[in-house]
C-alpha cells in the first residue's frame, strides 16, 4: 500500500502538518472462528479548517476507521492490528487509555447518525450538554447549564431556556441532531467526525443541519471529517474526498474533480447512480450487485465482480493506491486511485 | 404525570372490586354451610341455631347484599368476622401479616444485593468464568421450585444439621432459612434481568456517546449505563415483592412460619370462609398496589414514559 | 452504528459468496425454518432441554408399559420400604411403589401442563389479538379483564377456582388456564400493536387486502413467535405450579399419582425416609429444566440478536 501523505498537499496552507493523520491503519474484528478485516490498510488527513468527505456503503470500514479515531471501537471483538493515528503531530494510539479520554470531547469530538439512539433517553439534553463542562473543565451544576442553554441558543434551537431540561424524545430528529453538533462542539474541538449526521434526516432538515455544520466549522476553524454515503450532501460542503471500499481507500481528490473526472469504476458507479433530471424517461442506473461479505472479500481488487470492465488482472492482483496524474504526467494535487486502469477510467 | 397518577388509582379501584368480586362469587357460591362449623357437628346441628347465626352473620340475605355489604365494610378495612373465633378477621391476620411482611422483606433485601451485584458482573465481565457460572447457577435455581428448594432446606439445615430450629417462632434465627429459599430464586431471576438489561445498554448508542464525550469511565457507568438498566429490574423487584407480601404459600407452609400464607392453607383445611377470603382480599389489594406502585416507580425512572 | 453486527457476529449480508464472476446478487437463499433448525440443534443445551421434555412426554405415554406395578395398588405388608429388592424406589406408608408412581407422576404433568398452557395461549391469544387489532373499548374492556386475572398471585387465584370446583386434574387446568391467559393476551396485543404499524401491513392494505387476511397472513407469524417461547416455558412453571398445589392439598386428588402429593407425603419422613421426596423432586427439577433450557434455546434460535 503506497501511502500517500509524503506529498505536501496534505498539509495546511500554511506549511504546517495536518491536524489528523491516520497512517496504514488496520482493524480487524474477531467473528467466531474467523477474522474481518473492516479496515485494511487505510491512509487519509485532515487539516485545520478543511472538510474531508469520506464516502463508501455499509461495510466499507469507514465508520469503524472513525471509531478508532475516537478509540471507541467495541472492544472486543474489534481492534486496531496495524497502524498510526496522528492528532496534532501526536500518535494518540500510544497514548495512554486516561490521555486519550481527556482529548475525547474536549479537542475531538464525534457526531453520530442517529441522535434519538445515540442521547441518553434518561436524561434531560440540558444534563448531557452540561457533562462535557462538568466533566472536562469541573464547572459546577449551576454554571453548566447557563452553559447548555447557550449552546442551545447557539444551534437555534428555539425556546432553549425552557427546554433545557426536556428529553431527548421531546425533539423532533433534526432538533435533536443539532443537539448533537452542540454536544460535540460545546468545548471548541479542533477535530469533528459527523458519521452520517443528515442520513436520519428529512432532505429540508438535512440541508439546514448541514448549513449548521459548515457556519459552526468555519467559525471555530475545525477540521471536518464527514462521513455518509449521499454524494449529493458532499458537494456543497467537502474540500476534498475519499471514497472507500471493502476496508480500502479506492479514490482520493479534491471534491469538483472527483465529481468531474473520476478515475475508479466505483466511484463512477456512484455519480451515475444519481437520479438526474435532465435523464427523464432513462432506467435508473445501479451498481450491479451487492457489497462485499467482509468473511470473503474478493481476490484481486475487491470491487472486481461489480465492475464494467474488470479484467483478469483485476481479479488477481490488489491495486496499490497510486497517484492520478494528467496524460502528460503533472501531478495532480490530492489525487490517487487504487484502479489498475485508472488512466482509461479518468477518460470515461 | 399527575393524570397518568389519576387513571392507574382509577383503574386499581376497578381491578380491585373486580377481583374481589369473583372472590366473593367463588366462595359463597360453594356448597356448604360457612357456618356449619360453629354450630357444632351434623347431628347437633340445631336449626334454630343455625338459623340465628346466619341472622346474626347477615347471612340470610341475598347474595347480592351480601357481596355489598361485603364491599363496604372493605373500605372501612374490615374483612369481616371468623366464625370459629369469633374474631374480626383483621384482628387474626394483622400479626401473621407481619411476620409475613418480615419476611418478604428480608428476602428483598437479599434479592436485591445479591441478584443485582452476581448480575451487573456478570455482564461487565461477559463470556469469562465470571459470566458463564453466574448464567449457569442462576438457571439452576430457576429450576427448583420453591416445594423442592424448601423441602431441601429443611431436610439439610434442620433435621440433618440442626443449625436452625424447627418451630418458626418469628425470632430472626428462623427467619434465615424460609428467607434464603425465598431469596434465591428471586434473587436468581433478578441477577438474570440485571445481566440481560445491562448488555442491552452496554450496547447501545448513547453509551458509546458518553465514551465519545470523554466522560470519566465512573460517570458512564454510574450516570449512563447503571441508570438506565436497573429500570427494568427495580419494576421487577417491585412486583416480586408484591408476591412475597400475598403470602409465600408454599415456603410458609414448608417452614412452619406464622404467616398469612400458612394461615390460609390452615383455612382451607378448615373450610373457614372468613379467613380464606381475607386472606386472598388481602393479596389481591396488596398486589394490585404494589403493581401501581411500580408502574409510578417506572414512570418516574423513565421519562419515556411519564412524558409520552 | 457500526457496519458489522459485532457480538454474535454474523456477517451482515447473507447470500451467495462474491468473488464469483455474475454472482447473483439479491435474494437471500436462506430460508428462515432451516435457520432457525440450524441455530437450535447447534445450541447444546436447548437439546438437551428438548431431550428432557421428549423423554418426559415418552415416560407419560408408556407409563403402563414402563411402570412395574399398579401406582395405585396398596400393598400394606410392605409400607415405608426402602429403596431396593422388589420396589426399586421403595414404597410409601401406604406400601405403594413408588417408581409406578413416579412414572405415572409424569402423566399428570404432562397432561396439566399441556392442557394449561394450551387453554390459556387459546383464550389469551384470540383475545389479545382481538384488542390488539380493534383497539379502542374493546381493547380497554379486555385489558380491565386481564388486569383483573393479573391480581390474582397464581397459586392464590389457583387456589380460588379449586375451593370453587373441588380437587382433581380438571379443576387444576382450568384454574391454571384462567390466570395465565392474561399475560399471552398482553404479550400478543403488544407484538400486534408494533406490528401493526409496520409497513408490510400497510403496504398489504393497499394491496387490498380484507382484514382477515392482514391478521392471519401478516400479523400473527410475526406475533406468534413471543407467544411460542413464552408458551413453552409457561408450561413448567404449569407443571411446578401444580405440584405445588398437590403439595398444599388442593391439587389433584390425593390418591392420585403425582409428584407433588408424594412430596406432601414424604414431607412427614424428613430425615427418615427421604426417599419418599427426594426421587419426585428431582423429577420436577428436571422437569422444571428441561422447558427452562428449551424456551431459552427457542427463543435464542428465533432471534439470536436477543442474546
Amino acid at each position: 500500500m503506497t501511502s500517500l501523505e509524503m506529498a505536501p498537499a496534505n498539509t495546511g496552507p500554511d506549511g504546517t502538518a495536518p491536524l489528523l493523520e491516520v497512517r496504514d491503519l488496520h482493524v480487524e474484528f474477531k467473528v467466531r472462528d474467523a477474522v474481518t478485516k473492516a479496515v485494511n490498510g487505510v491512509n487519509y488527513s485532515v487539516n485545520a479548517g478543511e472538510t474531508l468527505a469520506v464516502l463508501g456503503e455499509s461495510g466499507s470500514g469507514k465508520s469503524v476507521t472513525a471509531q478508532a479515531i475516537m478509540g471507541i471501537l467495541d472492544s472486543p471483538p474489534g481492534r486496531i492490528s496495524k497502524g498510526q493515528i496522528f492528532f496534532q503531530g501526536q500518535d494518540i494510539l500510544a497514548l495512554a487509555e486516561s490521555e486519550r479520554r481527556k482529548l475525547r470531547g474536549a479537542k475531538m469530538a464525534m457526531i453520530f447518525q442517529d441522535a434519538l439512539s445515540s442521547l441518553n433517553p434518561v436524561l434531560s439534553v440540558g444534563y448531557q450538554l452540561g457533562e462535557m463542562f462538568r466533566a472536562h473543565q469541573g464547572m459546577s451544576k449551576k454554571d453548566a447549564k447557563v452553559k447548555a442553554i447557550e449552546l442551545m441558543d447557539r444551534v437555534r434551537i428555539p425556546a432553549a431556556k425552557q427546554r433545557v431540561g426536556d428529553y431527548p424524545h421531546q425533539f423532533s430528529g433534526g432538533m435533536r441532531q443539532r443537539i448533537m453538533i452542540a454536544m460535540a462542539l460545546a468545548l471548541e474541538p479542533d477535530l469533528i467526525i459527523a458519521d452520517e449526521p443528515t442520513t436520519a434526516l428529512d432532505v429540508t432538515v438535512q440541508a439546514q443541519v448541514m448549513d449548521l455544520l459548515s457556519e459552526l466549522q468555519r467559525e471555530y476553524n475545525m477540521g471536518l471529517i464527514l462521513i455518509t454515503h449521499d454524494l449529493g450532501v458532499v458537494a456543497d460542503v467537502a474540500d476534498k474526498i475519499a471514497v472507500m471500499y471493502a476496508g480500502r481507500i479506492v479514490e482520493t481528490a479534491p471534491v469538483h474533480e472527483l465529481y468531474k473526472r473520476p478515475a475508479h469504476p466505483y466511484t463512477r458507479g456512484l455519480l451515475d447512480s444519481i437520479p438526474r433530471l435532465d435523464q427523464k424517461g432513462h432506467e435508473l442506473y445501479a451498481i450491479k450487485g451487492l457489497p462485499p461479505n467482509l468473511l470473503q472479500i474478493p481476490t484481486g481488487c475487491a470491487f472486481n465482480p461489480r465492475c464494467n470492465k474488470a479484467q483478469d488482472i483485476c481479479r488477481t492482483d490488489v491495486p496499490a493506491l497510486v497517484p492520478v496524474t494528467e496524460e502528460d504526467g503533472t501531478e495532480l494535487v490530492g489525487r490517487a486511485s487504487a484502479c489498475h486502469f485508472w488512466k482509461e477510467t479518468i477518460r470515461g | 404525570m399527575g393524570r397518568y397518577v389519576v387513571r392507574r388509582l382509577g383503574q386499581l379501584i376497578v381491578v380491585t372490586l373486580g377481583a374481589t368480586l369473583i372472590l366473593f362469587a367463588c366462595l359463597f357460591v360453594l356448597p356448604g354451610d360457612p357456618v356449619g362449623q360453629i354450630a357444632g357437628s351434623d347431628k347437633a346441628r340445631d336449626p334454630a341455631v343455625i338459623a340465628q347465626l346466619h341472622k346474626q352473620y347477615g347471612l340470610d340475605k341475598p347474595l347480592v347484599v351480601q357481596y355489598g355489604n361485603y364491599v363496604g365494610k372493605l373500605l372501612t378495612g374490615d374483612l369481616g368476622t371468623d366464625y370459629t373465633q369469633g374474631r374480626p378477621v383483621t384482628e387474626i391476620l394483622t400479626p401473621k401479616m407481619a411476620n409475613t411482611a418480615k419476611l418478604a422483606v428480608f428476602a428483598i433485601l437479599v434479592d436485591i444485593v445479591i441478584g443485582m451485584a452476581v448480575g451487573v458482573l456478570a455482564a461487565m465481565k461477559r463470556y469469562s468464568v465470571w459470566d458463564v457460572s453466574a448464567t449457569f447457577l442462576t438457571t439452576m435455581a430457576i429450576g427448583v421450585p420453591s416445594i423442592v428448594l424448601g423441602m431441601i432446606i429443611q431436610s439439610i439445615f434442620v433435621v440433618k444439621l440442626n443449625w436452625f430450629p424447627l418451630i418458626a417462632d418469628g425470632s430472626f434465627k428462623s427467619m434465615v432459612l424460609p428467607g434464603i429459599t425465598l431469596a434465591i430464586i428471586d434473587a436468581a431471576l433478578v441477577a438474570q434481568l440485571a445481566r440481560s438489561s445491562m448488555l442491552e445498554v452496554l450496547r447501545a448508542d448513547y453509551v458509546k456517546t458518553a465514551v465519545a464525550k470523554g466522560l470519566p469511565s465512573r460517570t458512564v457507568l454510574l450516570r449512563h449505563i447503571l441508570r438506565n438498566s436497573v429500570i427494568p429490574v427495580i419494576t421487577y423487584i417491585g412486583i416480586s415483592f408484591g408476591s412475597l407480601l400475598g403470602g409465600a404459600i408454599i415456603t410458609e407452609t414448608i417452614f412452619n412460619w406464622n404467616g398469612i400464607g400458612l394461615a390460609l392453607v390452615q383455612a382451607i383445611q378448615q373450610n373457614n370462609n372468613p379467613i380464606i377470603t381475607g386472606v386472598v382480599t388481602i393479596s389481591v389489594a396488596i398486589f394490585v398496589v404494589l403493581n401501581l406502585v411500580v408502574d409510578l416507580l417506572y414512570a418516574a425512572l423513565d421519562p419515556r414514559i411519564r412524558l409520552a | 452504528m457500526t457496519e458489522l453486527v459485532t457480538g454474535t457476529g454474523e456477517p451482515l449480508q447473507a447470500g451467495p459468496a462474491v468473488g464469483q464472476q455474475g454472482a447473483e446478487p439479491g435474494v437471500a437463499r436462506v430460508s428462515q425454518w432451516s435457520d432457525i433448525r440450524h441455530r437450535f440443534f447447534a445450541n447444546k443445551l436447548a437439546v438437551v432441554g428438548l431431550a428432557i421434555i421428549v423423554v418426559l412426554v415418552l415416560v407419560a405415554v408408556l407409563a403402563p408399559v414402563l411402570a412395574p406395578f399398579d401406582p395405585l395398588k396398596q400393598d400394606l405388608n410392605a409400607t415405608l420400604q426402602s429403596p431396593g429388592g422388589k420396589y426399586l424406589l421403595g414404597t410409601d406408608a401406604l406400601g405403594r411403589d413408588q417408581l409406578s408412581r413416579l412414572i405415572y407422576g409424569s402423566r399428570i404433568a404432562v397432561i396439566v401442563g399441556l392442557a394449561s398452557i394450551l387453554l390459556a395461549v387459546t383464550i389469551g391469544v384470540v383475545l389479545g389479538a382481538l384488542s390488539g387489532y380493534f383497539g379502542g373499548w374493546v381493547d380497554t374492556v379486555i385489558m380491565r379483564i386481564a388486569d383483573i386475572f393479573f391480581a390474582f398471585p397464581l397459586l392464590i387465584g389457583a387456589i380460588v377456582i379449586i375451593l370453587l370446583m373441588g380437587r382433581g386434574v380438571l379443576p387444576v387446568v382450568l384454574s391454571l388456564g384462567i390466570f395465565t391467559w392474561a399475560t399471552f393476551a398482553r404479550l400478543l396485543r403488544s407484538q400486534i400493536l408494533s406490528v401493526r404499524e409496520m409497513d408490510y401491513v400497510h403496504a398489504a392494505k393497499a394491496l387490498g387486502a380484507s382484514q382477515g387476511r392482514i391478521i392471519r397472513k401478516h400479523i400473527l407469524p410475526n406475533s406468534i413467535t413471543a407467544v411460542m417461547v413464552y408458551g413453552t416455558s409457561n408450561v413448567g412453571i404449569a407443571i411446578v405450579a401444580e405440584a405445588s398445589l398437590s403439595y398444599l392439598g388442593v391439587g389433584v386428588d390425593p390418591q392420585v399419582a403425582e409428584w407433588g402429593n408424594m412430596i406432601s407425603a414424604g414431607r412427614n419422613f424428613m430425615g427418615v425416609k427421604d426417599f419418599m421426596w427426594t426421587y419426585p423432586s428431582l423429577a420436577i427439577v428436571v422437569t422444571a429444566l428441561g422447558f427452562i433450557l428449551f424456551g431459552n434455546g427457542l427463543r435464542d434460535a428465533l432471534d439470536p440478536k436477543l442474546r
